[in-house]
């Protein structure tokens, strides 16, 4: 037998080895009847979000959306379908919008559907009415998640694609809906602001667009009608013959064919959705506008994580109170469950390390513990080395809050939290967060929380969002105030169903709820719409460190 | 005493092949092979085909696409070319003896038989005074004028029975009678001249033997100058359509060794008789019912077929050509040549046989050659050319060989299976039909005749439904060509199409193209990158489904999984996308029906059609009808010629005409408009 020699100075390593030494391992046995056990739990919570999801993807009643097909209208998931490129993701936004939000009325997705998709190989923001819901009118949260796509598209440079059929504000919400700074008027000087900025707009207009709906159409650069299908008037005939008597019908008031040959309103006129549809996939086309880039990315540098993404459900599970490893997460995410971890052994209740997404080069902070003084210093030196390298962050937040206590307070943990919120703040890459958990206190800023501006921010069907944990929150309020052990229950239960994920969604508090094993796919997606096309880098400045 | 006689042996250094396509490349082969310089000439139309690039000298001779036929053109060329002898291959100046003759005059050798053959074999009446003189028996029968009706009765006593009486001017089976007996004979006579008065004013009528079961049975037979005559066995010729064959084989099957013998033996006289030199081939209709045979006609060439007796006797009949024009011996005596196992030969013809073997043109996408069981495939195109209508449809030739007829005809089908042509139609499958008859099959076939295309048309024209899987492979990789292989790292590509929603489902209506039923609709949800449900009529599918180089398509279902052949050439403005699917051996040309709006959106016309195009690209030949007349469904509107064929062009409605843009001796291209109608009222 050889024997080898004592090993002495090497000075050659073989390539690759550095990210040998960075591929995570799992400890996780899939057959341990506890993981077993918390999968079969987060599956119940997707099984159930599914369920909901396919609901409101059918839009409006039955009868709603037999009325619209019979007008020979398509319906909007597919309009959406068919203007998107073939084969390629929609990365729908919020589409549990306005789930339990008024009592006794159901506006599934609040009315309209938003997402991200590829048209004619450019990334846009799409925004499409759902006309069989409550006809496309404008609820509260309708305007909201309109508002909302809109600044997603401001954030990351997305042509803004709006398929327009709706009946315009609902009318008895219309304190809601009509004069603030986040109402209605707020669609059009966003689409004004992002017409100056270069970010393109664009309406096909296939249904009613009444009263301030007319300004979509009217604000966008280039605007399709279709012929039968679409109008636009400030005034519908009802409206014209109450304030001034005129009979009027309401093709010859605003329809395509009057708006193509006489007003000007309109830029194209077609005979058909199908054909509006292509029409708007060649304006699209025609935009000169940059096309996705990450084409840089090797093939053979994507590599799929080691590990089976849907084991995530059993390493997290249902309850908020088991601790897992965190990194048993991020290797069910990331390209390769690659991740080059940074001062592991220091503040380790936050996580640090970089890894790749489908190519893309991230920052990962995520949690596994309370946030200490160190963990947050940690954290803020690691924004820091992100800025520098203008590599975007994602936030994998799972946090009870700073820790509490004397201790930590002579620690100075208000200052030291300040700063990773400072960090978080001026760190001008691109943000992206996912509750992965709980989302409690001052946690929920430090690590990025909706405030913060993330580009994107989607949340697992186990996560909980609330100032405290409903147990916490209750016995403050028992000890401050109230001893009625009734009030206190319920208030308990209140918040309970307040933090609730869907309580969240549903307000908007979140882009959407995401099945944990979806999480690679999704946020690839959010990182491709907000680095693959046309990119502004925000020279942003930290605020004063307090030292 | 012919002029090559007088030439003393010695090896040709050049040659040029006064052809085009397959036969150039085939004497090329050979050529080479025996160190002889090629030229190839071409016509600028063919200038990019490979017979014309190939080769190290290639000379054009013009642009007009009958540069082909310019003799002194060629000769000059032959010349200039340093060529010291021209092979004409077959068809074009093949049996030309006027192009033999000025071949000779100008001191160059013609690869071919002397013009004194030539022109007696290409007379019909000659030929058949010097076969019945030499004991070559013809199809009896007269011919002359005298028309009375006893005189004509004694001739069909002559003749023997059953006979067939055939007005001279006749058409369309009117004046014509089949009689059986003597008995029959002037009652049918009568009916048959009265038929003919009325039918073309003229009564006059001709008696032949009637041949019931007739069979093409031609013999190779090869002489050189020193007078050898020998023959290489026989072929069966008799599957053809329009009077071209589609299917040759060799030996002939079913029949014994003394009627072969028989036949090689009067192949042999026949030769003899004209003094004959080079390759030939005699004919003769076989009488499948009496065993006998009659010549039919001798041609002087190279034959289009001459690759089954190459296969069975181990000959290179080229070789042999090129050895007799330099003037040595034939290299094998009658002892010598010996019949091995069974050859088949499927001509590849691009025509539609389901259309009425509508003749096509156009581009070929893609070209797979076969490769199992080592056949030959002697072909004109390949991947990328473009077939021209100017020229003849057949593009190319299949051969295969096998111990007997039965295996020679499995490994024609396995070829043919691996065969794919994407682009014109071509009549592979057609062939593959033919050769699964009951009637065509076994060692004996039964229903092996010259009618047996028309004998079995209803059997032949049945074509089983497209798959649904089929279907759902042509959706999904239409639909798997837009996605750019540079988009697949893109999560966009990649992902699910949403986190929750499947709401990519895409609906694709697919005709087709063979059977023309009703479009089926395809509808694909896309659940990965390479995952997909797909639904065809009420049939739900779990697929995986992925495009590989080389127009290939992985395709998983169920219990199955193929690399199938896969091809979505772009569609031609106007025109609907075409997509091919060859799966389990089936070349399934499926179009994307696009939706009325696409129509109206690209400036048609809702609603039936208002006018007639051309289907493909032709001359127009003769007009019909003009602006103003009423025509009624299935009338003869206009007819065109492409591909040496001629088409009619029937009015598929009852209307009334209001234009016709182009008049006779117009060349138009495919699609365009040739009859427009007035709108109908509503």
């Amino acid at each position: 037998a050889m024997r080898l020699g004592r090993r002495k100075v090497h000075t050659y390593v073989a390539s690759g080895i550095q990210n040998q030494m960075s591929v995570l391992k799992t400890k996780i046995d899939s057959s341990d009847p506890e993981f077993v056990q918390r999968s079969q739990a987060m599956k119940d919570l997707i099984s159930e979000l599914d369920q909901l999801h396919a609901k409101f993807a059918l839009g409006g009643s039955e009868k709603a959306r037999q009325k619209h097909i019979s007008r020979n209208k398509l319906l909007v998931r597919d309009r959406i379908a068919s203007l998107i490129d073939p084969g390629s993701a929609f990365l729908e936004l919020s589409p549990l919008a306005g789930y339990e939000l008024y009592p006794g009325e159901e506006v599934p997705s609040g009315g309209l559907v938003t997402g991200i998709g590829t048209i004619s190989g450019v990334r846009c923001l799409i925004v499409a009415n759902d006309a069989t819901v409550k006809g496309g009118t404008y609820y509260p949260i309708t305007v909201r998640k309109h508002l909302r796509a809109q600044e997603i598209a401001i954030e990351n440079n997305l042509p803004c694609v709006y398929l327009v059929d709706s009946g315009g504000a609902n009318l008895p919400h219309q304190s809601d809906v009509f004069p603030g700074h986040e109402h209605f008027g707020r669609i059009f000087f966003n689409q004004s602001t992002m017409s100056g900025k270069n970010i393109p707009q664009l309406s096909l207009v296939l249904g009613p667009c009444t009263a301030g709906g007319a300004y979509v159409p009217a604000m966008s650069d280039e605007t399709i009608i279709v012929k039968g299908g679409g109008h636009i008037f400030l005034a519908g005939p009802p409206l014209v013959k109450a304030a001034t008597g005129e009979v009027v019908s309401a093709e010859d008031l605003g329809g395509g064919e009057m708006h193509a040959t006489v007003s000007g309103v309109v830029d194209h006129l077609v005979e058909s959705e199908p054909e509006g549809i292509a029409r708007m996939r060649q304006a699209v086309a025609m935009l000169n506008y940059p096309k996705n880039n990450v084409t840089t990315a090797d093939p053979s540098i994507v590599a799929e994580p080691l590990y089976d993404p849907t084991e995530i459900d059993g390493v997290v599970g249902d309850n908020l109170r088991v601790a897992y490893d965190v990194r048993e997460v991020i290797s069910r995410i990331v390209d390769g469950s690659e991740f080059a971890e940074f001062k592991r052994e220091y503040g380790t209740t936050l996580v640090t390390g970089w890894s790749k997404l489908y190519g893309h080069p991230i920052g990962i902070l995520a949690n596994q513990g309370p946030l200490f003084s160190e963990s947050a210093l940690k954290g803020a030196h690691f924004i820091e080395l992100c800025k520098q390298r203008d590599i975007p962050l994602v936030f994998l937040q799972n946090i009870s809050g700073f820790m509490v206590g004397s201790a930590a307070e002579r620690g100075g943990i208000a200052k030291n939290g300040a700063k990773l919120v400072n960090a978080v703040v001026g760190s001008g890459v691109e943000r992206f967060t996912v509750l992965i958990g709980g989302s409690y206190g001052a946690g929920n800023y430090g690590m990025c929380g909706r405030a913060y501006s993330p580009r994107f921010l989607f949340s697992w069907p186990n996560s909980r969002t609330a100032v405290m944990g409903a147990e916490q929150l209750a016995s403050v309020m028992s000890t401050v105030g109230s001893k009625n052990a009734e009030a206190t229950e319920k208030l308990r239960a209140q918040i309970e169903s307040e933090s609730d994920v869907k309580f969240g969604s549903a307000r908007l508090w979140d882009d959407g709820i995401i099945k944990p094993s979806d999480t690679r796919r999704v946020l690839g997606l959010a990182i491709e719409a907000s680095r693959g096309g046309r990119r502004t880098v925000d020279h942003k400045n930290f605020g004063v460190w307090r030292m | 005493s012919s002029s090559a006689a007088v030439r003393s042996a010695k090896p040709l250094r050049s040659v040029m092949v006064a052809n085009r396509g397959e036969i150039t490349h085939r004497v090329a082969d050979t050529a080479a092979n025996m160190g002889i310089k090629v030229t190839a000439i071409y016509t600028e139309p063919d200038s990019e085909l490979p017979f014309a690039t190939e080769g190290p000298t290639n000379a054009s001779i013009g642009s007009a696409s009958d540069g082909y036929l310019k003799m002194d053109e060629i000769i000059r060329l032959a010349k200039e070319t340093n060529s010291e002898a021209i092979h004409p291959g077959y068809g074009f100046l093949s049996e030309n003896a006027i192009f033999a003759k000025k071949v000779r005059d100008a001191g160059l050798i013609f690869v071919g038989p002397p013009q004194g053959a030539i022109e007696a074999m290409g007379s019909k009446s000659r030929s058949k005074e010097i076969m019945e003189a030499a004991g070559v028996p013809c199809v009896p029968g007269y011919h002359g004028e005298n028309q009375d009706v006893n005189f004509l009765a004694e001739k069909a006593d002559e003749i023997t029975y059953p006979v067939l009486i055939k007005a001279v001017l006749g058409g369309g089976g009117k004046g014509m009678r089949i009689v059986n007996s003597k008995e029959e004979f002037l009652p049918e006579l009568e009916s048959a001249k009265s038929e003919a008065r009325s039918a073309f004013g003229d009564d006059r009528v001709l008696v032949e033997k009637y041949i019931a079961v007739p069979r093409h049975v031609e013999v190779q037979v090869f002489a050189d100058n020193h007078g050898n005559v020998v023959a290489l066995g026989e072929r069966d010729c008799s599957v053809q359509r329009r009077h071209q064959k589609i299917l040759e084989e060799s030996p002939a099957p079913g029949l014994d060794l003394a009627t072969r013998q028989d036949l090689w033996a009067k192949a042999r006289d026949a030769a003899r008789a004209v003094g004959y030199q080079g390759a030939g081939t005699v004919e003769f209709i076989f009488d499948n019912e009496s065993g006998k045979f009659y010549f039919m006609e001798m041609n002087t060439r190279l034959q289009v077929e001459h690759p089954v007796t190459e296969s069975v006797t181990n000959v290179d009949l080229v070789e042999w050509q090129l050895l007799v024009a330099a003037g040595f011996p034939l290299p094998k005596t009658q002892e010598q040549i010996s019949i091995t196992g069974h050859a088949f030969e499927t001509r590849i013809y691009c025509e539609d046989p389901d259309k009425g073997f509508l003749p096509s043109s156009g581009k070929i996408f893609h070209l797979q050659k076969p490769t199992s069981g080592s056949p030959r495939l002697d072909i004109t195109f390949e991947s990328g050319s473009t077939v021209s209508p100017l020229y003849d449809p057949m593009i190319g030739k299949l051969i295969v060989h096998g111990r007997n007829r039965g295996e020679a005809i499995n490994k024609m089908l396995r070829a043919l299976d691996e065969l794919e042509i994407v682009g014109p139609v071509t009549n592979i499958d057609f062939v593959k039909r033919i050769l699964k008859t009951e009637a065509f099959g076994g060692e004996e076939p039964s229903g092996l005749e010259t009618g047996f295309i028309p004998n079995h048309a209803e059997e032949l024209a049945q074509i089983p439904p497209v798959r649904n899987d089929v279907y759902a492979q042509a959706a999904i990789g239409a639909i798997l060509t837009e996605q750019k292989p540079e988009t697949l790292t893109s999560a966009f590509f990649t992902a699910p199409p949403s986190p929750w929603t499947n709401i990519q489902n895409r609906k694709v209506a697919l005709q087709d193209l063979t059977t023309e039923t009703d479009p089926a609709e395809v509808t694909v949800w896309q659940v990965d990158a390479d995952k997909f449900v797909a639904e065809v009529n009420g049939e739900k599918m779990d697929i995986e489904a992925r495009l590989l180089p080389g127009n290939k398509l992985f395709f998983k279902t169920g219990l199955r999984q193929a690399v199938n052949t896969f091809v979505a050439p772009a569609a031609m403005p106007g025109a609907s996308r075409l997509l091919h699917v060859f799966d389990q051996g089936r070349h399934n040309r499926l179009a994307i029906v696009e939706p009325e709006w696409v129509t109206v959106a690209l400036g048609g016309k809702a609603g039936p059609a208002n006018s007639v195009v051309a289907p493909m690209p032709c001359k127009v030949t003769k007009v019909n009808v003009e602006a103003g007349q009423s025509v009624k469904k299935d009338d003869i509107l206009i007819i065109i010629e492409s591909m040496k064929m001629e088409t009619t062009i029937r009015s598929p409605i009852d209307g009334v005409v209001k234009r016709v843009p182009h008049g006779p001796g117009s060349i138009v291209k495919q699609g365009i408009e040739l009859i427009e109608f007035e709108d109908a009222e509503e």
